[in-house]
């Protein structure tokens, strides 16, 4: 049986299509069966960050309603073992879809599939509550900067009240000269403020906007920090103890210690 | 220049405390408004320990979270709690 995970943000820009490429691509490379499912409907991007959008034929709408067979509208990546993509309806608005339909599309996917990645749209409105209604479990992903905290913390408390209480995070686009200077929070202060278990941290790279220039996961080069803290995440998915990064910030030597044996644990105090 | 100007300021001015003390106050509110019945429960709650010991309003009671000014531009969060008695409990063996 498969596992649905949700990667969310409420704010948008944050990362959540790129992530949700990439940690899928990752844990193909893995050998998982992985289908990525673009709930963003109406704006779709996920096709283009792939690189397979010439190779949308039906879509999430059609499926769910009945236009076509689930097999017809999934995409295979020829250049991965097990890797799909659902891509997203962008003729249509979010309402065209309910999240029971959501949740049977999900249902309907497991038995095929190790792993479904969700990426949802920005915001807190109907198309987050469909995106998030099949899944067992929920990726938050955020930017060491006051909105994007702000928006996470709030769909934190959302999906708590949705019984996905325990979301990881993904602290995203982290700039380490930035937090050397004090002028960018870093990632011990932001798992202070929203209180959650760290999935991950991926720092800025110029890759990223390259590597979807070519439509090419970032992942799948050797060269760049951004894919390898993607591998690593996909690899914690995975249950691997994978220590994070060693980002040359202002910590001390006994704190990077501490890093490499724990990833933090500190627990939301109050769920609302 | 700003870095060197930096390098005398305090350590408290660094732009990464500004943002996550914001942060922490402004999400103390978020948070209390996401579910509407946040206060409600914790009114509930001191109106039963209150209750122990005075008969209290219960039309009166207000509660409310608010920012409250401390020095300068520093300001924190506050519950704020308007309890009107009718009638102080008898306590007497407690006096003793």
């Amino acid at each position: 049986m498969g596992e649905v995970i949700v990667i969310t943000s409420g704010k948008g820009g944050v990362g959540k299509t790129t992530t949700t490429a990439n940690i899928g691509t990752a844990l193909a490379l893995e050998g998982k069966r992985t289908v990525l499912i673009d709930a963003d409907i109406g704006l779709r991007n996920l096709d283009v960050v792939m690189g397979l959008e010439n190779r949308i034929v039906y879509d999430l709408v059609d499926v769910v309603e009945g236009v076509c067979r689930m097999k017809q509208a999934l995409i295979r990546d020829k250049r991965f073992n097990c890797l799909y993509l659902l891509p997203a309806a962008q003729t249509r608005d979010k309402n065209a879809v309910t999240p029971a339909q959501m949740q049977k599309l999900c249902e309907d996917l497991r038995d095929q599939f190790d792993f479904i990645l969700i990426d949802c749209p920005a915001g807190i409105e109907q198309g987050f509550k469909n995106a998030i209604a099949g899944a067992d479990k929920a990726v938050v992903v955020t930017m060491p900067e006051v909105s994007a905290v702000r928006d996470a913390d709030r769909i934190i408390g959302l999906l708590a009240s949705n019984e996905l209480t325990n979301p990881q995070l993904i602290i995203n686009r982290l700039r380490m000269d930035m937090v050397k200077r004090g002028d960018m929070m870093n990632i011990d202060d932001t798992i202070d403020i929203l209180g959650v278990d760290l999935l991950g941290v991926v720092p800025d790279d110029e890759e990223i906007i390259v590597s979807s220039n070519r439509g090419e996961p970032v992942v799948t080069g050797n060269s760049s920090s951004a894919g390898q803290a993607y591998r690593n995440i996909a690899k914690r998915l995975l249950g691997e103890k994978i220590p994070l990064l060693n980002m040359d910030t202002e910590e001390t030597f006994i704190d990077r210690l501490r890093n490499l044996f724990t990833v933090k644990n500190k627990k939301r105090t109050w769920k609302g | 220049m700003l870095d060197f100007f930096r390098f005398f300021s305090k350590e408290d001015n660094k732009s990464k405390d500004i943002a996550k003390e914001r942060l922490q106050l402004v999400l103390i509110h978020d948070r209390a408004n996401v579910s509407p019945r946040f206060l409600d429960m914790v009114k509930g709650d001191i109106a039963k320990v209150i209750s122990n010991y005075m008969e209290i309003d219960e039309k009166g009671f207000d509660i409310r979270l608010s920012r409250v000014g401390q020095e300068e531009d520093k300001y924190t969060s506050a519950l704020i709690a308007n309890i009107p008695i009718k009638r102080v409990k008898n306590m007497g063996k407690n006096n003793g």
